[in-house]
């Protein structure tokens, strides 16, 4: 009896001390209010989903390695001889960075494991970050009321290939010292203002003794800061939007099937990043990446084939090495066209498919929010669209490894580099009529499953001999999943005159508005779903067929 | 004087010049004349020469002209000497296919060490031309690795890449791997040029300079090297590695979070 007492005594004069902790805070940060209000946030289940989480894990992953990895990193230029313990490059001069980054990968426990790590990492986050937006922008997703993540989330793309370059460069070897090199000469063939930009960017002649300790700022500060800040809008934005989802039975526009945060979640997506780090710890374990001594110390009077930059750079790379070297020179000055219109394509690329959900909902006209995510075969030219833009980037992605396409295959390095120069115009041309035909097809086929049901493989013979496969229904499910998407109407041009008999001026995009939406949602560009008549006309007629 | 000239037109005074005249000249060949071992190892070459012809005329001749002169279908090899011989052979370039690429690959040497050295030994007697290198100049005995390594980034690594992994020229031509070639080889291709390579004579890089090279190129890629990182992903920098990344990063990442999603808790079903 004096035990239950004493408990009962217990619990109501003192509340446990997690309570009394969580208690404590509430009072002062108010987190009761947050936590009824997210906790129980709902994540559909995808795996697809999950792609956002593998580019912030792995972002995670490259901040507390590149901390560790500041303990050691001296940005520095001053020329010191080496004397630590990799053999093959003692006695030799180089600058401070370098040393500091050997002495990393040699002398500091761990060292090698940590940069490797980053370097994965950061190999991963943007390979990632590019699937992640793809999904994103194969089930249209972006529509509204995603607009703006999908700028945050581009954007974090876009800088993270330029954290991705700066950091490639601060070890000062001979390697990211030839992409520097690359890069000041792209800013020197800007007209009139490239050689001010460069001199101002490298504090004097390249490679001068700054800009090591210049790109450090901005790789370790700078440009992280902004990304984190942008992470963390970006997750911000994810809550408030609410996740969407795939179509399916019990799924609308106005809620989202899935998990809670607290507890599934948040114990799937704490597993996940030990998995994620695991994963890069694992391949960083196994292999090398950047064996900068292999490279040796930055000399501008070096350099060796096969510099590249890393993958997320390459297509500019490409679009370098297959530009013809034209110039003109006129009154004493040059202006280098072989140069200049790679580095004005550059923004191009990325630029292109950045503006394309506003390309879109230009087209549409469709102001309603959605939440349901397209399959992408019932959004043809969209996927058609996207299939383009990747295929213009893989095939400037080849360009700018032409040297290892020759190498590998036995190809000649001229016949690559013009095969790109046509594919850069014509690839994207055939990958968008292949993948609209592909989608086309496609939406056939779920039309035709949704009439005649699933192909079964049992092949029937009829009393007078004829043979015929059995073809099963589809359930309910199945039906209203194939089915659930909506499609547009092509845009028609108003009436030009209006009650009043007066005639109305079309505008000049309006008229390419509707031109476009013809072409995005014609008869030529989708294939009308079975309607319920249909179905049922079927359905109740002479059976399977 | 007078005397002489009294008897200058003495009818034996011709047979005197003569006889003084041979005397002369025999007297001085006496002199120069090699010993008898160094006569030895002429026969010796001459005959490694007429052997080295005898191969010559079977396996090269189709191509080089049957003097060496060379023809449209290959060039001249006098003065090439015989360092180009015992690289061109010894790494099984020469004698090419008859279908040529666009430049002789390395393949199954044909010809035994004896034979390479005959055909040297004939090509080398067209013209001078630098010869076999011991191996007292391409040993690894008082290398400079580093320094090896940072004229190796100076003129070789534009077309054979950091550590001589190799990489493309115009047209289908390549600059060859370094992996594991015969030192003696690495030192007659710096000296001789072959194919599309320049030639480095020792006016360019002397005879220590091509040691350290060669050193540095053992230390850095050969059988034996460490790689502390883990796997050298082929040693062409960020393309193998991009492609690693995407394949086995990204890769096993997204079968993680396929399997992560697959394994959900479902209600119970009632």
């Amino acid at each position: 009896m004096s035990t239950t007492e004493t408990t009962e005594s217990r619990s109501r004069g003192k509340a446990p001390a997690g309570e009394r902790v969580a208690d404590w805070a509430d009072g002062r940060l108010g987190i009761y209010g947050l936590a009824k209000a997210n906790m129980r946030k709902i994540f559909p289940d995808h795996w697809s989903f999950m792609l956002g989480e593998v580019c912030l894990y792995s972002f995670i992953i490259i901040i507390l390695t590149g901390v560790y990895l500041t303990l050691f990193f001296h940005p520095s230029m001053n020329e010191v001889e080496y004397h630590g313990s990799y053999v093959p490059l003692q006695g030799q001069l180089m600058s401070e960075a370098f040393s500091s980054t050997l002495h990393i990968s040699f002398d500091v426990r761990g060292g090698l494991l940590i940069r490797q790590i980053h370097h994965w990492a950061a190999l991963v986050f943007l390979a990632g970050m590019f699937v992640h937006m793809m999904r994103v922008f194969f089930t249209g997703a972006f529509r509204k009321p995603r607009e703006i993540n999908w700028l945050f989330g581009f954007l974090l793309f876009v800088l993270g290939m330029f954290t991705g370059f700066t950091g490639y460069s601060l070890p000062d070897d001979l390697l990211s010292g030839t992409g520097v090199r690359f890069m000041e000469g792209a800013i020197l063939s800007v007209p009139i203002v490239g050689t001010y930009l460069s001199f101002f960017l490298f504090g004097g002649e390249f490679p001068g003794g700054d800009f090591v300790a210049r790109f450090y700022s901005v790789h370790i500060l700078l440009l992280p800061g902004i990304m984190l800040g942008l992470v963390v809008g970006h997750l911000i934005l994810v809550v408030y939007h609410k996740h969407t989802q795939y179509a399916g039975p019990g799924k609308t526009n106005k809620n989202v099937i899935g998990m809670p945060l607290m507890p599934v979640y948040m114990a799937k997506a704490g597993g996940f990043f030990f998995l994620v780090f695991g994963v890069i710890a694992a391949i960083s374990a196994i292999a090398t990446i950047n064996p900068i001594w292999a490279m040796g110390p930055y000399r501008p009077d070096q350099v060796s084939t096969g510099a590249q930059p890393d993958w997320y750079m390459g297509f500019s790379e490409g679009l370098i090495r297959v530009m013809p070297g034209w110039e003109i020179n006129f009154w004493g000055h040059t202006l280098v066209l072989g140069v200049f219109i790679p580095l004005m394509i550059f923004p191009l690329v990325l630029v292109a498919i950045a503006v394309y959900p506003f390309i879109e909902s230009w087209v549409t006209g469709d102001k309603r929010e959605h939440h349901i995510l397209d399959r992408p075969r019932n959004a043809p030219t969209r996927t058609a669209f996207g299939v383009a833009w990747m295929t213009w980037y893989f095939v400037l992605l080849i360009g700018g490894g032409n040297d290892l396409w020759a190498t590998h295959f036995h190809l000649s390095i001229n016949a690559i580099t013009w095969f790109v120069r046509i594919a850069f115009f014509v690839g994207p041309v055939l990958a968008f009529v292949i993948t609209k035909r592909i989608c086309l097809g496609l939406q056939r086929r779920d039309k035709d499953k949704v009439l005649h049901g699933r192909e079964s493989g049992i092949i029937k013979r009829l009393p007078h001999g004829e043979f015929i496969e059995v073809h099963e229904p589809l359930s309910q499910e199945q039906l209203h999943t194939l089915t659930a998407h909506e499609q547009y109407k092509p845009a028609e041009i108003g009436p030009l005159v209006d009650e009043n008999g007066v005639e109305r001026k079309v505008k000049g995009s309006e008229k390419l508005r509707v031109k476009l939406s013809k072409a995005y949602y014609g008869e030529e560009s989708q294939i009308p779903k079975p309607t319920v008549e249909e179905y049922k006309e079927i359905t109740s007629g002479h059976g399977h067929h | 004087m007078k005397k002489l000239s009294a008897r200058r037109r003495h009818p034996l005074a011709a047979v005197v010049v003569l006889l003084l005249a041979l005397a002369a000249t025999g007297g001085l060949y006496a002199f120069v004349a090699p010993t008898g071992k160094a006569q030895a190892e002429e026969t010796a070459q001459s005959l490694a020469i007429d052997e080295g012809k005898k191969l010559y005329a079977v396996g090269c001749a189709s191509c080089h002209g049957t003097g060496g002169q060379g023809t449209s279908d290959g060039p001249s090899l006098v003065g090439v000497g015989a360092a180009a011989v015992d690289f061109q052979v010894g790494t099984g370039r020469m004698p090419a296919a008859t279908s040529q690429g666009a430049q002789a690959p390395k393949k199954k040497v044909v010809y035994t060490q004896a034979e390479i050295d005959q055909l040297a030994a004939y090509i080398a007697s067209l013209g001078a031309g630098p010869n076999i290198p011991t191996e007292a100049e391409y040993g690894p005995e008082g290398a400079d690795i580093a320094k090896g390594g940072e004229l190796f980034r100076t003129n070789c690594a534009q077309c054979h890449n950091f550590t001589g992994k190799g990489g493309a020229l115009t047209h289908g031509k390549y600059a060859p791997a370094l992996d594991d070639v015969d030192p003696k080889h690495i030192y007659e291709a710096m000296q001789t040029g072959p194919q599309n390579m320049p030639s480095f004579p020792d006016t360019i890089l002397s005879e220590q300079n091509k040691k350290d090279i060669i050193a540095y190129l053992d230390a850095v890629n050969s059988d034996d090297t460490e790689n502390p990182g883990g796997l050298e992903l082929g040693g062409l920098g960020p393309v193998s590695e991009g492609l690693f990344a995407w394949v086995f990063g990204l890769g096993a990442l997204i079968a993680v979070a396929v399997w992560v999603a697959a394994r959900t808790a479902k209600a119970k079903k009632s």
